[in-house]
């Protein structure tokens, strides 16, 4: 039960991937792409969180943490950048 | 592991990763920026809280001690998706980006080319 339910997820959130993936290449604009990098962390998250229940290890934790943490600074000081044409003043 | 805590662990997996596929199928569909913007902000969000969920349950019942590592991911990604999403939001109102008719809340983004 439990394996294939994750197989089913690691499917379905490899495909999540893939669609902000794409949305990153054709974006037309800049807010579009920083978006589906965002996205593309969260699903990262959720991908890392699936392989540590495979591999019964607590050890990706602190990666997808970070993970965590990385993107949404990075989300922000992007963001920051679009509205100012600088970050720190 | 009991029977019923597998089965309600494989739930939440496949319902966290159906959200999580919703999400990005809205930020590829949608016409516009800020249509797009909802799917991520909260679809993905709540897919990614699921599994976390999940995995925090899984992780205490084998190990046989409570698992708080997920727990702290679940609540800073819940707190920092608004953020973000507000971030970019402002972004994409300062840039002026293309709306659909149907879009509502027009005139935001010539208040924030004043300002």
């Amino acid at each position: 039960m439990l394996n294939i339910a994750l197989v089913l997820g690691f499917i379905l959130v490899s495909g999540a991937c893939f669609l902000s993936l794409v949305r990153l290449l054709i974006g037309p604009d800049l807010p579009d792409r920083i978006l589906a990098l965002d996205t593309l962390y969260v699903n990262s998250i959720a991908l890392l969180i699936l392989f540590g229940i495979t591999e019964g290890s607590t050890l990706y934790f602190e990666s997808a943490l970070l993970i965590a943490v990385m993107g949404f600074v990075g989300t922000l000081a992007l963001s920051k950048y679009l509205l100012r044409g600088d970050i720190m003043e | 592991m009991s029977g019923f805590m597998e089965v309600v662990i494989s739930l939440l997996i496949i319902i966290g990763a159906i959200f999580t596929l919703l999400g990005s199928l809205s930020l590829l569909k949608l016409p516009d920026f800020f249509m797009r913007l909802h799917g991520p902000t909260k679809a993905s969000t709540l897919g990614t809280g699921a599994i976390l969920v999940a995995s925090a349950l899984y992780f205490s019942l084998t190990k046989g001690e409570i698992s708080v590592h997920e727990i702290l991911i679940t609540v800073f990604l819940f707190i920092t998706a608004p953020v973000s999403a507000y971030m970019l939001a402002k972004a994409a109102l300062h840039l002026k980006l293309k709306q659909q008719a149907q879009t509502q809340g027009q005139t935001l983004s010539q208040q924030e080319g004043e300002g």
